[in-house]
């Protein structure tokens, strides 16, 4: 599809920008104007867990297809602490940075596919997809 | 992007305008908090109609809002939460438990109006007694 977008996150207003972005990616992939809004809301989450835990990393945004189906894939890359407790991290309501713990856990949520992956003292991957529903 | 915050009575209307970063919600928090003492307001309407997305965190800080200035003796009520705004806050489980909201702006000071009404009525003294 050849459609991706790289976008450092390193300050709250390209929190913004990577959510706004998301929202358009997933209009040029047909999503519905709610379902739009939900994947900008999960861009949100992660976009502010890299900035609140790594201070710095980049979201890539693209359009996937599976068959005859379309989507938006996430990614969500960080050099930071990474996550020692990830089962923890999962859990709705957790969270080590007095936040209200909806980051993962509502991003997983709102989205089809999620994975994180992350290694203490490396850095975290969240890998996250959204399908449209079939018509 | 700042919030403009006017006044209109004894209420303070913060509309926002456009997409805000954290900052520019936690800033519209302390502002609005400050406000609310300098005009000895009695009611607060944040109109947040705009907003693209309401994330845990822009949750968060209304629902902070709406406390403290309860604490500094102003109601608040959230005006304007979009169809689309509404469907994601639900399926990403947020919820503004104990915070007042409604349509529009219009409900929103129908609505203080009607508090601020029933709490002077409260603060009145009850019925004289011991006369006659």
């Amino acid at each position: 599809m050849g459609e991706e977008l790289r976008l450092p996150i390193t300050a709250d207003v390209d929190v913004v920008e990577a959510r706004q972005q998301g929202r358009a990616l997933a209009a040029v992939a047909g999503f519905s104007s709610g379902e739009q809004t939900v994947i900008a809301a999960a861009i949100s989450e992660i976009a502010r867990n890299i900035l609140m835990y790594a201070k710095k990393g980049e979201i890539t945004l693209s359009l996937v297809q599976n068959g005859d189906r379309q989507g938006v894939a996430i990614v969500a890359v960080d050099q930071g602490p990474g996550i020692p407790d990830i089962e923890r991290a999962m859990q709705y309501g957790y969270s080590t940075s007095h936040g209200v713990g909806a980051g993962l856990p509502g991003a997983k949520r709102l989205m089809d596919e999620f994975e994180v992956d992350s290694v203490v003292g490396r850095g975290t991957t969240v890998t996250m997809t959204k399908w449209r529903r079939a018509i | 992007m700042e919030v403009p915050i006017l006044r209109q009575g004894q209420f303070l209307i913060a509309s926002i305008q456009s997409a805000l970063t954290d900052a520019d919600l936690s800033h519209l928090r302390e502002a609005l908090i400050a406000q609310v003492g300098r005009s000895r307001c009695r009611g607060v309407i944040v109109d947040v109609t705009a907003l693209d997305v309401m994330d845990s965190f822009a949750v968060r800080t209304l629902r902070d809002i709406a406390h403290m200035a309860r604490l500094r003796g102003a109601e608040t009520v959230i005006v304007g939460i979009q169809p689309d705004v509404a469907f994601a806050m639900v399926q990403l489980g947020l919820t503004l438990k104990g915070v007042a909201t409604v349509l529009d702006l219009e409900e929103g000071l129908a609505f203080l109006n009607r508090r601020t009404e029933e709490r002077t009525f409260e603060a009145k003294p009850k019925k004289p007694s011991g006369r006659g």
